[in-house]
């Protein structure tokens, strides 16, 4: 087995996404989770993500994000969080809020959590809901966020940018200052899962993006010190691409519900990858050797024209899943770039989609 | 919200943030939602010297780094509010 460190070059992981289970009572149009769900009966039980938890830490991993699925839904949320921060890790959840309550929250406090990711669909209920699939979950989630600041942890208001929202984007901010957040995701849609299944239904149009870019670019002067803003600009506009995960197996790793290690959460989708599960090897020897991390790690997998580009390393490629996605082929380089002879599609695809009046949503469904 | 810190101010870890050693690579860091701030020697003095509790002014905090470095208070002053400006700036630190 290889160790990481000195003799390989290679940089132990910051975050482990911790995806507790696919279960979830909302519906979203745009979510990132695989067609195909884990079922309840194939989740992890308590003692295997404790043990995964100890591994993490060992391994140098810093920060553990709790997701899903709704990681709420799992009763032993409480004793997770309280072995993650025994074992040192900093604990996110990253939630809908629809199941918490403000004692549940306290418990989750007490337990170590220090901060709270809450998704918004919209800031109007009933657009909200039409994203969702969920009735009543606005009202839910503003109460769930007053609770999280006022029981005295951090709050993220992510707000899920799309077609039906993305005109009320200054409202998201403003209602992030008035719950008291300390940060804002601004989140264009990235499209995998089943929010590729509904593209047509919720990919914006150019005119869109346009105006949402000079509006949070207008705000951001007065937000400094406020409100601190990630904004993710939406890829099928943009020219060059992002560093996914911040490069293939070099930052993060994904654990499913059932136990697979994933160099990122969309990496199902790639034919021919087999993924270890950290119900048989140890996540060192996942993340030092695992076939799936190896794959697209570095830049020796690189085609052309990453491999003569002088940005190979800092985009590392760019997305393995939306190359896959779009082109075909999961080893092409990411066709966001404008030096893919496959650019000209993004475009095309943006025209399409986002000019698509009123294509049909499709929601999420769990059949177990 | 006026830009900038003065010594007059006094900040604190904003709401889920902590400042802790990682026990992997040795250094201090700061931890908060979703990012990390890492500190070198003089950064990690700067935040437990404004950080004491209850918490001094920055002023206060300031003075006692020159007497800890044994260097001038006005050499020191400024790289200290730049410091703590963009610790602001970033969501690590509150007012």
């Amino acid at each position: 087995m290889t160790v990481c460190g000195a003799t390989t070059g290679l940089e132990p992981p910051l975050a482990l996404l911790a995806e507790l289970t696919h279960r979830c009572p909302l519906r979203c149009a745009y979510c990132s989770n695989p067609l195909a769900l884990d079922p309840a009966s194939r989740e992890l039980d308590t003692a295997a993500w404790c043990r995964v938890l100890d591994e993490a830490a060992d391994l140098g991993i810093i920060q553990v994000h709790f997701s899903g699925g709704e990681p709420t839904a799992r009763k032993d949320l409480e004793a997770l969080i309280a072995h993650a921060t025994t074992a040192g890790l900093y604990a996110n959840l990253i939630t809908s809020a629809v199941l918490l309550d403000r004692a549940r929250l306290e418990r989750l406090r007490d337990a170590g959590l220090q901060h709270v990711q809450i998704g918004f669909q919209d800031t109007v209920p009933a657009k909200a809901e039409l994203i969702s699939g969920f009735p009543g979950g606005q009202p839910k989630k503003l109460e769930v966020a007053r609770a999280v600041t006022d029981v005295g942890m951090a709050l993220t208001v992510n707000a899920i940018v799309q077609r039906h929202n993305i005109d009320r984007v200054d409202d998201f901010i403003d209602m992030a200052l008035e719950l008291k957040a300390g940060r804002i995701e601004i989140a264009n849609v990235q499209y995998y899962g089943w929010a590729l299944k509904n593209r047509a239904a919720l990919m914006p149009t150019r005119e869109q993006l346009i105006r949402m870019d000079e509006r949070v670019r207008a705000r951001l002067p007065e937000l400094k010190g406020r409100l601190v803003v990630d904004y993710v600009v939406p890829d099928y506009y943009a020219k060059r691409p992002k560093a996914c995960m911040g490069g293939w197996g070099r930052k993060f790793l994904n654990v499913t519900p059932s136990g697979s290690v994933l160099p990122c959460h969309a990496a199902e989708t790639i034919p021919g990858m087999a993924f270890d599960r950290v119900t048989e090897r140890p996540l060192a020897d996942i993340w030092a050797n695992s076939a799936a991390f190896q794959r697209y790690r570095g830049t020796d997998w690189m085609p052309q024209p990453c491999r003569s580009c002088d940005q190979k390393e800092i985009d590392w490629g760019g997305c393995r899943c939306q190359a896959l996605a779009l082109t075909g082929s999961a080893d092409n380089t990411d066709p966001v770039c404008d030096l893919s002879e496959h650019h000209a599609l993004l475009g095309d695809i943006a025209a399409t989609d986002g000019g698509t009046a009123e294509a049909p949503i499709t929601y999420r469904s769990f059949s177990l | 919200m006026t830009d900038g810190v003065s010594e007059e101010d006094r900040v604190r870890l904003a709401p889920g943030v902590m400042l802790r050693q990682d026990r992997v690579r040795g250094h201090w860091q700061l931890l908060g939602p979703e990012r990390v701030l890492i500190l070198d020697e003089v950064a990690l003095e700067v935040v437990r010297a404004v950080t004491t509790k209850p918490p001094a002014t920055v002023g206060t905090a300031i003075a006692a780094l020159a007497a800890q470095f044994d260097a001038p208070r006005e050499e020191i002053a400024a790289d200290v509010l730049e410091l703590l400006g963009d610790m602001i700036t970033k969501g690590f630190l509150t007012r």
